[in-house]
């Protein structure tokens, strides 16, 4: 009777230092997490912060992120017409060619997905292998002859060479992502719409297409931060200043006036992450359960 | 019967019996081909076409201007035996890919081993981890470490809190390199994802067992959840690998598009581009291209044949 007693005692001690043990393991995990949250996220404060202060104040703040005695937002004005062209035609640029370039990939990919995944055709396998290959390509492969093609096509300081491959597919990824979700679709629908006489063509459209949102948003949207975040094929293709982006017109500020004017410099540098800051606000789970199923790299 | 429910009737009939081979080959294989019609004009037009133009033109001197001139190995034989900067870049591309793939792997395994534990608030975390991977690739975010890491930086600045008075890390030559490999680990954020949702496909009953067995957590680290792991180490790698040897817009923007100072962040994409769009040696730079295509070749046929070795697959 007694080491029965005896035993338990033992046992509850046992689980209260256990339990002890990992409250304590809680509490530092969640300092060290908080810790380097703090640490990763500071420069995205410093940027806002500075871009908030008088010019003189920027680089005698300190490592401060707390606003100074008074807001300033003269920088906004400043950097929006730092440049001979405003932002707000870069901007609209940026939009033009990003949204334009969201229709493109998403129909074009959608079209090929859901010949992949579910028509059966001769080559089917050979088409879908030559498919994944062009995803290990390095751009820089295809670079120089596509240039000479859009300079003799007159494309060179137009939005076509930027937007045209979207709508041809050239972003073989999407591709692969889509056909993974339309694998998981039943098959049985389809077979059923079959049977009703419907067309490859309906299927596609009134089946698959509105089962997919999922899919389809998140190719969406990461399209429109890649292509918003791009900087490569704006620099090689677009030399007017009046036809520049976003990203190149940031560049251009600190070419010219970026050595002066910080302040506007970084006013511009927040206003070019806002519109992918709010995809992260609005759809952060949607994004981040895209990666985690496909292994998007970034 | 009229006319047309005759002619109708006969359409079935010879739909079901006598219809030629060909329109029914017709009809099973050309909606596959219509809906890759897009796909195969950007296959052929911006792809293969291209990749075999570039290779022929990596055998040329080209200016653009002018016809590409035949010039045989000549490309070949300068960039492996006179030429610096080819050497510099492929370096400095090396160097940032051996350090910073690893560091940046490291940190996504340890964060999403410390998150799987059950930690409350993970999708707070998780988010908060994964903005910099969104946002790492804008000209805002180059721009910006450029100023952190400047002599009168953010760094700096939190140094001298201490009394340390630091460098200017961007244009001194032994550190340039190193503040772009940790704006690199900075981004963990999207392989962490992805570790994290390798932990949660691992089978709990294994763990259960492990853990009547009772084997220390060190073992189950080592036993378990690493070798189930191993497959999107694998994948996360070469990722990783392939995206650092692709990588171009900090070293431009912290450089001024030059790879200074003392070519030490002279990527090898950057000096392509130079060598192509402010040089206008396209049949250079095209065999530039080729040697990249190669590396990363050879590098991922490498990886699919270790992987034999150390990446377990469920049988």
């Amino acid at each position: 009777m007694t080491t029965d007693v005896q035993r338990l005692t033992v046992v509850t001690e046992d689980d209260a230092s256990r339990r002890l043990r990992r409250r304590v393991f809680s509490v530092v995990a969640h300092l060290l997490l908080i810790g380097a949250s703090i640490l990763m996220l500071y420069p995205l404060l410093w940027l806002l912060a500075s871009s908030f202060r008088p010019e003189n104040e920027i680089f005698t703040s300190g490592i401060s992120v707390l606003p100074s005695t008074s807001w300033d937002l003269d920088s906004y004005p400043r950097g929006w017409n730092g440049l001979q062209v405003g932002f707000g035609t870069f901007f609209a640029n940026s939009f033009v060619i990003s949204i334009l370039s969201v229709i493109g990939n998403v129909a074009a990919c959608s079209l090929a997905a859901f010949a992949f995944a579910r028509l059966e055709f001769r080559g089917r396998k050979f088409w879908f292998a030559m498919m994944l290959m062009t995803l290990m390509l390095p751009y820089q492969v295809t670079l120089i002859p596509q240039y000479v093609l859009f300079l003799n096509l007159g494309w060179v300081n137009t939005f076509l060479p930027l937007i045209v491959p979207k709508f041809l597919a050239a972003d073989a990824f999407f591709i692969f992502l889509m056909v993974q979700f339309f694998r998981g679709i039943p098959k049985e629908l389809d077979e059923a719409a079959r049977m009703d006489g419907a067309g490859p063509w309906r299927i596609y459209w009134k089946i698959m297409l509105p089962l997919s949102t999922p899919v389809l948003a998140t190719a969406a949207i990461f399209t429109f931060i890649w292509t918003w975040d791009d900087f490569f094929g704006p620099l090689i293709y677009l030399s007017e200043l009046r036809d520049y982006t976003v990203m190149l017109g940031l560049r251009t500020f600190t070419d010219s006036t970026g050595q002066s004017d910080y302040g506007g410099l970084f006013a511009m540098s927040v206003l070019s992450l806002v519109p992918i800051f709010l995809f992260f606000l609005f759809f952060q789970r949607l994004l981040i359960e895209g990666i985690a199923t496909t292994g998007m790299k970034r | 019967m009229t006319a047309q429910s005759i002619s109708a009737s006969a359409r079935i009939k010879g739909g079901a019996v006598g219809s030629s081979i060909w329109s029914r080959a017709w009809e099973n294989h050309a909606p596959g081909y219509l809906f890759l019609l897009p796909w195969f004009i950007g296959f052929f037009g911006l792809t293969i076409g291209p990749i075999i133009t570039s290779l022929y033109l990596s055998f040329t001197h080209f200016d653009l201007l002018t016809a590409p001139r035949w010039a045989g190995l000549d490309n070949y034989i300068r960039m492996f035996t006179n030429d610096r900067n080819f050497v510099a870049s492929m370096r400095v591309t090396m160097f940032f890919v051996i350090f910073s793939v690893p560091l940046k792997l490291a940190f996504a395994l340890g964060v999403a081993l410390l998150l799987n534990r059950g930690m409350r608030g993970l999708p707070l975390y998780r988010a908060l981890f994964y903005l910099p991977s969104l946002l790492g690739a804008s000209v805002a975010i180059a721009i910006l470490w450029r100023q952190i890491f400047a002599g009168d930086g953010l760094v700096n600045q939190f140094l001298a809190l201490f009394g340390i008075v630091g460098p200017s890390w961007i244009s001194n030559p032994n550190y340039s390199l190193w503040t772009l490999i940790v704006l690199s680990i900075w981004q963990f954020g999207s392989p962490m994802i992805i570790f994290l949702a390798g932990l949660r496909s691992i089978p709990q009953d294994m763990y259960e067992a492990a853990s009547l067995e009772g084997a220390s957590k060190w073992r189950v680290f080592w036993k378990i959840t690493l070798p189930m792991l191993t497959p999107v180490v694998f994948f996360n790698a070469i990722i990783q690998t392939i995206e650092g040897f692709k990588s171009f817009t900090p070293a431009f923007i912290i450089s001024g598009g030059t790879g200074s100072p003392i070519n030490s962040t002279l990527f090898y994409t950057l000096y392509l581009y130079n060598e192509a769009f402010s040089f206008f040696r396209m049949g250079y730079a095209s065999a530039l291209a080729w040697v990249l295509l190669a590396i990363v070749a050879v590098f991922t046929a490498f990886s699919f044949f270790t992987s034999k070795f150390w990446v377990h697959y469920d049988d």
